[in-house]
């Protein structure tokens, strides 16, 4: 029943957003409210095994979802700008030593692996390859490794970041 | 006049980081390199040029009240996280593929997924 309600509401707020500035019932019209409220339950009964696969709800929590919003705007988005002004500096002067790494996370949760994969993917001269589905590890292709690091087995996911300290923010949301 | 220049200065730095990208597509040796290029670079320019369209649909929304500016912004902002979550998942599929084709890191200081399952 949880797992229902959880994705009905869900549903119903993506509904609720993409209909916005529709009518005078705070921003919505009375017939958008209920195809709203139509589709969010229909959603619910369709995919309620989806979204709560785990059973676990901690991802319901208001103050993890502030967090992840804060850290989309704050901290993931200086370390995309330094990334970009990165990989426009080696467009443009073509230093590169590339390779294959592999990254030790200490991430459990299906989410706190996904969001790290894509953090890594779009911030520092880094994209995610593939992942060690045993031990949580991933390998990452790395456009610049530093002189002498190629002969490390495993780099420290906090290694790649140099601004802000991104896993730790993961773990705080996702864990 | 001011926002007018803010939407000119999300839209240059978009379009500059966009042709940067296209550039590293054409100049970068191997897939891998190329993926650095076409991931990071167009997804910020597209995130700036997206930024533009919301901030002129707020704009247009606050001067004439017109609801639809609103749903323009939206919308947009929208397409703008969409854009970036799925350009990041996409990239990691693509890559993963090559990798398990056959296709390797042509200059590579050191390959460890090589040595994982080769």
């Amino acid at each position: 029943m949880i797992p229902f309600i959880i994705t009905a509401l869900f549903g119903f707020f993506i509904y609720l957003v993409f209909t916005a500035g529709s009518g005078n019932i705070g921003l919505w019209s009375s017939s958008e409210l209920i195809a709203g409220v139509a589709l969010g339950i229909l959603t619910g009964i369709v995919t309620r095994n989806f979204l709560c696969r785990k059973k676990n709800y901690r991802m319901a929590n208001p103050i993890r979802l502030i967090l992840l919003a804060v850290y989309i705007i704050l901290p993931f988005f200086i370390e995309m700008t330094k990334a970009n002004l990165d990989v426009a500096y080696r467009v443009i002067t073509m230093k590169i030593r590339p390779g294959i790494v592999r990254v030790e996370s200490n991430l459990r949760t299906d989410l706190g692996i996904f969001m790290l994969a894509n953090s890594i993917t779009l911030t520092p001269g880094t994209i995610t390859v593939d992942i060690d589905e045993k031990t949580h590890d991933l390998f990452i292709h790395n456009i610049n490794i530093g002189e002498g690091d190629e002969e490390k087995a495993a780099f420290k996911d906090v290694e790649l970041f140099s601004l802000a300290n991104l896993p730790a923010w993961i773990r705080r949301i996702a864990e | 006049m001011i926002i007018e220049g803010v939407i000119l200065i999300f839209l240059l730095i978009g379009t500059s980081f966009n042709t940067l990208g296209v550039l590293g597509l054409l100049r970068f040796p191997d897939l891998y390199t190329r993926m650095h290029a076409t991931t990071k670079a167009t997804t910020f320019g597209s995130i700036f040029t997206s930024l533009s369209v919301v901030v002129y649909g707020l704009w247009l929304f606050f001067d004439s009240k017109d609801s639809q500016f609103m749903v323009l912004a939206i919308h947009a902002f929208i397409a703008m996280l969409a854009l970036a979550f799925t350009n990041a998942v996409g990239s990691h599929a693509i890559a993963r593929a090559a990798h398990r084709m056959g296709i390797k890191p042509s200059p590579a200081i050191c390959d460890r997924l090589e040595e994982f399952h080769p």
